[in-house]
């Protein structure tokens, strides 16, 4: 009788002292597990530091070196040691700001053909095919710009361009010169293309949001198509709709490829939009791996830090402002 | 009266009118560049498509070759940059879903996250240049420059992002009774993650995985300076390799017919090789939902 409530007893303790080293094993194994992954999205955080102190560090030479003036002057001139940054940023600033002017109409128009005109079986596949041209590869944007757009700008754009627009007094100045087919015109349109499907992709998501309620109430007191979406829709998704195409400006800031075909990489301030011109990625694109110089190199470098510095304040204020509509939705 | 209201009526229906038309013809427009750019591809492409695009290395200008080179590059540092990005992706995706849905850090990390993702990638390059390619070839007393390994690295940041967004955004789909149904079990928080969670998720993560691939495949910019190009066939990652992209650059901003050639048959497989992969993503979601 005792042998026997013994050994329950043991037997007992043993599955109790068996069922908590189990515990404390899979607790260790969660301890070990949560600072695995704790680690790894902590090296998002500190990838983005990295990104910015390398740059800086990599860009201090020609930051000392010019100060200030590496801001304010237009030479680049790899062979007299003296460089400028005013030309890309122009350059890259000229080209994203075109792109952005065909590119948010057209998406505003392909989102709104998307949620009220078309009817519901053709969204998915223009949906889709609007898509697909985002995934295309930007070298082949590139491409195609330099063996196929530039011609035909060459050819019947830009003739036209200078024979009409570059009459206007004032303006005209922006639409004067050679019909070369590359410069900045041509890489703000290739550059357009290229983000119009990113701008239409956020606006038609969040039109979407829209309550249905409030768009047929807007309907049933009268109002045409148009009518609800500038009063109803737009309003309702403003500061999300300013978020995506800030996105699509940060896209268009740092696209490096598409660009580089089509601008020509000519290091001169030209006021003219039909001229070759230079961002600041197809400058590190065409001479990185070219650059002899120490100064040369780090010059690029602090090219690419001021890149990332600009290019992640306007993508910051694209994500602020998306996460305020889905605040707005509650989500 | 009734005037003045035919009239406000017939302006309003004009505007109206007009603007389903340009809505329209906006739609047109965008869908004529998709199709222009990729009638020109097929066109350019297929007439210089062949078998020796495959087995033959880059020529020098005038000789007969193909890509076979850059091809092999291209996968390589692919592989290698999926093998990289995806288990650090993965696993901060993981964090962000499991551990820190709605804790400060894990909306800063979520909002740094969606920053990376659309950062320009030729930025990248220039980090892993200064901070792997200049050290590492300071430490081997130059022997080791430019590299594959490098390249692939600069992929594996460009990977890391897509996995972190996707990852997050399905584990986040998946009910919380399954989790909770585990936990009253006694599973452990590893396991329900690796074994219940993520499983329940798989397609979604796969999906992920293909995105980033589709992305990194036509990546040229930070390639130009950290794995440069190669003129031969090298499988060492310690040296110089080629690529799809940067070979397509180098090809088509020279001035020879062939090479032009060359260049749009590989443009023409890339492109092909990317539609094929988001296509393929979509596909996996279709097919997990409908279950």
């Amino acid at each position: 009788m005792t042998d026997n409530s013994q050994v329950l007893t043991s037997m007992t303790a043993d599955r109790q002292s068996e069922s908590e080293a189990r515990a404390a094993r899979d607790q260790r194994h969660d301890l070990w597990f949560r600072r695995t992954v704790c680690g790894a999205a902590m090296l998002v955080l500190f990838l983005l530091a990295c990104i910015a102190g390398s740059t800086l560090w990599g860009g201090s030479e020609a930051f000392r070196t010019f100060g200030l003036d590496f801001l304010t002057t237009t030479d680049w001139d790899a062979v007299a040691g003296k460089f400028g940054a005013v030309v890309p940023v122009y350059g890259t600033l000229v080209t994203s700001f075109l792109a952005l002017l065909i590119a948010v109409p057209v998406s505003f128009g392909i989102a709104i053909f998307l949620t009220e005109v078309a009817p519901p079986w053709l969204r998915m596949p223009i949906a889709s095919a609007i898509e697909l041209l985002a995934g295309i590869p930007s070298i082949i944007y590139g491409m195609w710009g330099l063996f196929v757009f530039a011609p035909f700008m060459a050819e019947h754009l830009s003739p036209w361009i200078n024979d009409n627009l570059g009459a206007i007094p004032g303006i005209g100045v922006l639409f004067q010169g050679p019909p070369l087919g590359i410069g900045t015109l041509t890489a703000g349109i290739v550059l357009a293309i290229m983000i119009i499907p990113f701008i239409t992709s956020v606006m038609n998501e969040v039109f979407r949001t829209v309550p249905v309620a409030l768009k047929e109430s807007a309907y049933a007191l009268g109002g045409t198509t148009w009518e609800v979406v500038w009063d109803i829709v737009l309003p309702y998704t403003r500061t999300a709709v300013v978020g995506g195409v800030f996105l699509g400006l940060g896209r268009a800031l740092g696209e490096t490829m598409a660009v580089t075909f089509v601008l020509g990489n000519a290091h001169q301030l030209s006021a003219s939009l039909l001229m070759p011109s230079s961002s600041i990625a197809s400058v590190i694109a065409n001479e990185f791996s070219e650059a002899y110089t120490d100064l040369h190199r780090s010059s690029l470098i602090g090219l690419g830090f001021l890149l990332f510095v600009v290019t992640f304040i306007v993508l910051a204020c694209a994500r602020l402002m998306l996460m305020r509509l889905s605040r707005k939705e509650g989500l | 009266m009734s005037s003045a209201n035919e009239n406000l009526y017939r302006m309003r229906s004009f505007k109206n009118k007009l603007a389903m038309v340009l809505s329209c013809s906006a739609t047109l427009f965008g869908l004529g560049w998709l199709v222009w750019i990729l009638a020109t591809t097929l066109i350019n492409g297929f007439s210089a498509l062949g078998t020796a695009l495959f087995t033959q290395m880059t020529p020098s200008p005038g000789s007969p070759g193909g890509l076979a080179n850059a091809f092999y590059g291209s996968a390589l540092m692919s592989l290698i940059a999926l093998a990289i990005g995806t288990p650090i992706g993965l696993m901060a995706g993981v964090w962000l879903a499991e551990f820190a849905r709605h804790t400060k850090l894990g909306t800063v990390v979520r909002f740094i996250n969606d920053i990376l993702l659309s950062a320009p990638s030729i930025v990248l390059g220039l980090f892993v240049y200064t901070a792997f390619i200049l050290p590492v070839s300071a430490m081997t007393n130059h022997q080791v420059g430019f590299s594959a390994l490098a390249g692939a690295l600069t992929l594996a940041l460009l990977v890391i992002p897509v996995v972190v967004r996707t990852t997050d955004e399905m584990l986040q789909l998946q009910p919380s009774t399954m989790r909770e149904a585990a936990l009253a079990l006694g599973v452990p928080q590893w396991k329900l993650t690796l074994q219940i969670v993520l499983r329940a998720a798989r397609a979604g993560v796969v999906t992920g995985v293909l995105l980033a691939l589709a992305r990194i495949t036509g990546e040229t910019a930070p390639l130009l300076f950290t794995a440069f190009g190669n003129q031969y066939w090298s499988s060492d990652i310690l040296k110089p390799m080629a690529s799809v992209p940067v070979v397509i650059f180098q090809f088509a901003m020279s001035p020879f017919d062939d090479w032009h050639a060359l260049a749009w048959a590989g443009a023409l497989v890339l492109t092909m090789f990317v539609l094929t992969l988001s296509l393929l993503s979509r596909l996996i979601l279709l097919r997990d939902r409908s279950n």
